[in-house]
């Protein structure tokens, strides 16, 4: 039995650095709560991060994707069909009747003689893609390694606003570029993100052509520069950190060609991370004062190796991570171990993680963050005693609450991912909106959950004698849980 | 005990109504309803936060009532006067379309009724209200839903399934039998209730996002304000706790069930009825909620037609409240309570209670509306009357372990 002060500690860890305390409570991992975290870590290495893909997983590798939309596409110019209604939306059985819903309805299934190929995309992959990524959520005790992935996700970001292309990819993308690499090596991350289809077609880079390559000469079509400032801008060094214009032209020069199979060849798979040399730009090009010698995709691998062991992209994910993790103006203190254990393992993230589990100033009740709308919505979930989402339909209200909350799934406004300061979220839309998502979890709450019951589980010791009283006093289960859920010690982590 | 009591029977227990006794109207069930092709509807109400059923239906001719509800006594004169039912009780002002359908015979009030449940928790006293079981702790299934399981395989009704109104069904229709789901379009606001009591604690414990929410609230209310002189919305709508929202819960059920081949049996929760504070009386926020359940009330006879006379509307809340008024101009959790009943096929028209009294020995633990009615044979008499359910099975599967309940005949005309 742990003491009550290791259960105050761990309930604030697991809400600090995971995704909130599950249904069944702390009891489990009250006792020593930094050597969980730290076994958690540990797990993730010894098991890796990635998840099953392909086969029976219901989960479809990007280059199948990429596939079933082009067939879909090809089908659709041919028979020059309307776009049929997304099959992932529920039907209208009844005229008139809006919302009508009977129980246990399967997703609709595309009917009729003829089927367009590849017609469960977008939405349906989307909403299977959203399905399982919350599932990942709502599965470990902790969950410190999943918030890597929502923070890496987040640094690397796409949006699938782009189009249908970008949005059917938006979960293989983070299941192949994000989540194999959150406890691995940032350089392999950072190859994995530039190269993958997705972050190509989300930032144009497929269409970008060296002038001066065969492409460029008999085609008209120039360089894009929209990947290379962003790699330079977001992804390693930050704004302002020393880069010129001449960089991120030559650095654009460096990954032209850097595209995608568009048809299976002899030597190219569709869907698969191809360099043409049809249009690289050739030459040697400089960037940040090194010289990159011609030859193929390794140039560009060069140049991004070297990126990622700048001291400015140290200093940059140094301050990103303990900004997430502990306060909007973090400690210099933590930002500088993280700079220096990022440097000195050269960009091993296990080891920039554990320097962070380990840090005090990591632990400083004094330092606090909203949590994130997604947080936020896995928190309520989990505590509620989700374990997953099994019907991909089950996903639809929680992906409109994240959308009323600001921060639709795998679709930030820009590049720039989303905004990572309490000002941002703590808004008075931002909170009307959390209410009303309050007031849903507590109306879908599975079973016959008391809130008192829930509020010892979740918030134990933490929890103050005015959060425990309003919790107590409210006039139903439903509106219980939406105080629970909206109470300060759950808005905070 | 008022004179009326005690001219109608020599015991204090005396069962009022102005339809007459009611016992002996007739113990027959009648098969002939459900076996004869009455295609009746069932809207089951459930408000949650235990309303003040001496504050709806007010005794007032009770010579203790003013003395215990004090300046939130409804009265027969001034400017809002109740509107009596019977010269011993009166209804809330607030409930002018409840009050026509009495008039008309085709609404009843049964008061000083609870469940079996005895205890003073929401949670608890609402589960033992919807899943219909003798204690807590057993919520898988809800008394409607058993209900319709309990019917014959491919009657009418069974086969239609059941309706539950909300985003989530209520307890009282969830089970192996089949649910239909509405809710009325977008996800609805969260309740005012909720937001109020959000603010007072972090009013209390976080001024950050109480400054935050307060803004955002305030936002939401401008938004309402400029919607318009007639008061529509631009797309925001009432929550469960709002008049707004009940109509318009409603009026889509109504809608549904109006259908031919649409469900036969519905249930829907209105919330916000936990009055600790500022309670109100003839005006205030019990007398909005009220408003709101009578304009509900409206809207399903409006939206069923030709269907109402053969409807029966039963609203029903966990308990009822404290019978004094506390130090906040509120009550807290009670016991006895009223269960309105309203529909065509009510033999209404009349109050129903075996009237407990309001003197200090009459009232429950010194504080509560004694119950002298088990909701339980309100909602058995209703059921037998209008499906043919037989009391066995009632006592056994809808509602276990309440054999020793009888259904209360002669609720149906």
């Amino acid at each position: 039995m742990a003491s009550e002060r290791d259960t105050r500690l761990a309930v604030f860890a697991v809400n600090r650095f995971g995704l909130g305390v599950k249904a069944d409570g702390i009891g489990g991992i009250a006792d020593d709560i930094r050597e969980r975290l730290r076994e958690e870590v540990r797990t993730g290495l010894s098991a890796g991060t990635a998840v099953p893909q392909g086969g029976n997983t219901g989960l479809e590798t990007s280059a199948a994707l990429f596939r079933a939309w082009r067939e879909r596409e090809d089908f659709l110019r041919v028979a020059r069909m309307p776009v049929r209604p997304d099959p992932g939306q529920p039907p209208t059985p009844q005229p008139g009747t809006p919302g009508l819903r009977v129980g246990g309805m399967e997703p609709n299934k595309p009917v009729g003689p003829m089927r367009v190929p590849g017609s469960t995309i977008p939405q349906a992959t989307f909403l299977t893609e959203a399905a399982a990524r919350m599932g990942f959520g709502l599965g470990p005790d902790i969950g410190f390694v999943e918030r890597l992935v929502l923070f890496w996700s987040n640094h690397f970001a796409i949006a699938t606003s782009k189009g249908g292309q970008v949005k059917t990819l938006a979960g293989a993308f983070e299941r192949e570029a994000i989540r194999p690499y959150v406890l691995g090596r940032f350089s392999d991350m950072l190859l994995a993100v530039e190269t993958h289809p997705a972050m190509l077609m989300y930032l144009d880079n497929q269409q970008s052509v060296g002038p001066q390559s065969q492409a460029g000469q008999k085609q008209r079509r120039g360089l894009n520069e929209n990947l290379a400032r962003e790699i330079l801008e977001l992804h390693t060094m930050g704004v302002g950190s020393g880069y010129s214009q001449a960089d991120v032209t030559s650095l654009a020069r460096t990954i032209t060609g850097w595209t995608v199979a568009y048809n299976d060849t002899p030597n190219r798979v569709q869907g698969r991370f191809i360099f043409s040399a049809y249009q690289h730009e050739p030459g040697d090009h400089s960037v940040l004062g090194t010289s990159y010698r011609t030859g193929g995709a390794v140039q560009g691998q060069m140049a991004l190796l070297d990126l990622a062991r700048h001291p400015a992209t140290a200093h940059h994910i140094a301050r990103k991570l303990a900004r997430h993790f502990t306060a909007d103006t973090p400690d210099p203190k933590l930002v500088g171990r993280l700079e220096r254990a990022f440097i000195d393992t050269d960009g091993d993230l296990a080891a920039v993680s554990l320097t962070l589990l380990e840090a005090p100033e990591a632990w400083r009740e004094d330092t606090r963050k909203p949590r994130l709308p997604y947080e936020f919505l896995i928190a309520g979930l989990r505590a509620t005693g989700r374990s997953g989402l099994d019907r991909p339909n089950a996903v639809n209200p929680l992906l409109s609450a994240l959308n009323a909350m600001g921060q639709g799934l795998w679709d930030p406004s820009g590049p720039n991912g989303f905004p990572d300061t309490a000002g941002a979220w703590i808004s008075a839309e931002g909170m009307t909106s959390r209410l009303e998502t309050a007031a849903m979890l507590g109306r879908q709450a599975p079973g016959a959950r008391n809130p008192n019951d829930v509020l010892a589980n979740v918030l134990g010791p933490r929890a103050s004698r005015e959060t425990r009283v309003a919790v107590s006093r409210a006039d139903s289960r439903e509106q219980g849980l939406a105080l629970l859920f909206m109470a300060p010690e759950f808005q905070w982590r | 005990m008022s004179e009326l009591c005690e001219t109608i029977t020599p015991s204090r227990r005396a069962i009022l109504g102005t339809a007459g006794a009611l016992f002996g109207w007739s113990f027959m069930p009648r098969f002939a309803y459900a076996a004869g092709g009455r295609d009746v509807r069932f809207v089951c109400i459930v408000l949650r936060g235990a309303m003040d059923g001496l504050a709806a239906v007010a005794p007032i001719g009770d010579p203790d009532y003013v003395g215990l509800h004090g300046d939130l006594a409804l009265e027969r004169g001034g400017p809002n006067p109740a509107i009596p039912l019977d010269g011993f009780f009166a209804l809330h002002p607030a409930m002018p379309h409840f009050a026509r359908l009495y008039g008309k015979g085709q609404a009843a009030v049964v008061h000083a009724v609870a469940t079996g449940y005895r205890d003073r928790s929401h949670f608890d006293g609402q589960d033992v209200l919807e899943s219909g079981q003798a204690g807590v702790g057993r919520t898988d299934s809800g008394w409607l839903n058993r209900l319709v399981a309990a019917l014959p395989e491919g009657e009418a009704v069974a086969r239609r399934g059941c309706l539950g109104v909300g985003a989530v069904a209520p307890l009282v229709v969830r089970g192996a039998a089949p649910v239909l789901g509405w809710a009325p379009p977008s996800l609805p606001p969260a309740g005012d209730d909720l937001a109020r009591r959000l603010m007072d604690l972090y009013g209390q414990t976080d001024p950050v996002l109480a400054q935050a929410l307060m803004r955002g609230v305030d936002t939401e209310r401008l938004a309402l304000a400029s919607a318009g002189p007639n008061g529509k919305m631009a797309g925001r709508r009432g929550g469960p706790d709002t008049p707004q929202g009940m109509r318009q819960i409603a009026e889509g059920a109504a809608r549904l069930l109006a259908a031919d081949d649409g469900p036969r049996i519905a249930a829907m929760a209105f919330e916000g009825w936990d009055t600790h504070a500022r309670e109100g009386g003839a005006t205030g926020r019990l007398a909005q909620l009220l408003g709101g359940l009578d304009g509900a009330i409206q809207a399903l006879e409006t939206g069923l037609g030709p269907r109402w006379s053969d409807t029966v509307v039963m609203v029903v809340t966990e308990f009822g409240r404290t019978a004094r008024i506390n130090g906040t101009e509120g009550t807290d959790h009670g016991t006895g309570t009223v269960s309105f009943l309203a529909g065509g096929a009510i033999k209404g028209g009349r109050v129903i209670a075996d009237w407990p009294g309001l003197k200090d020995a009459d009232l429950y633990e010194g504080r509560d509306l004694s119950a002298t009615t088990d909701l339980r044979a309100v909602t058995k008499g209703l059921l037998t009357d209008l499906f043919g359910v037989s009391a066995a099975a009632l006592g056994r599967d809808v509602f276990p372990d309440s054999g020793l309940v009888r259904p209360m005949s002669g609720l149906i005309v």
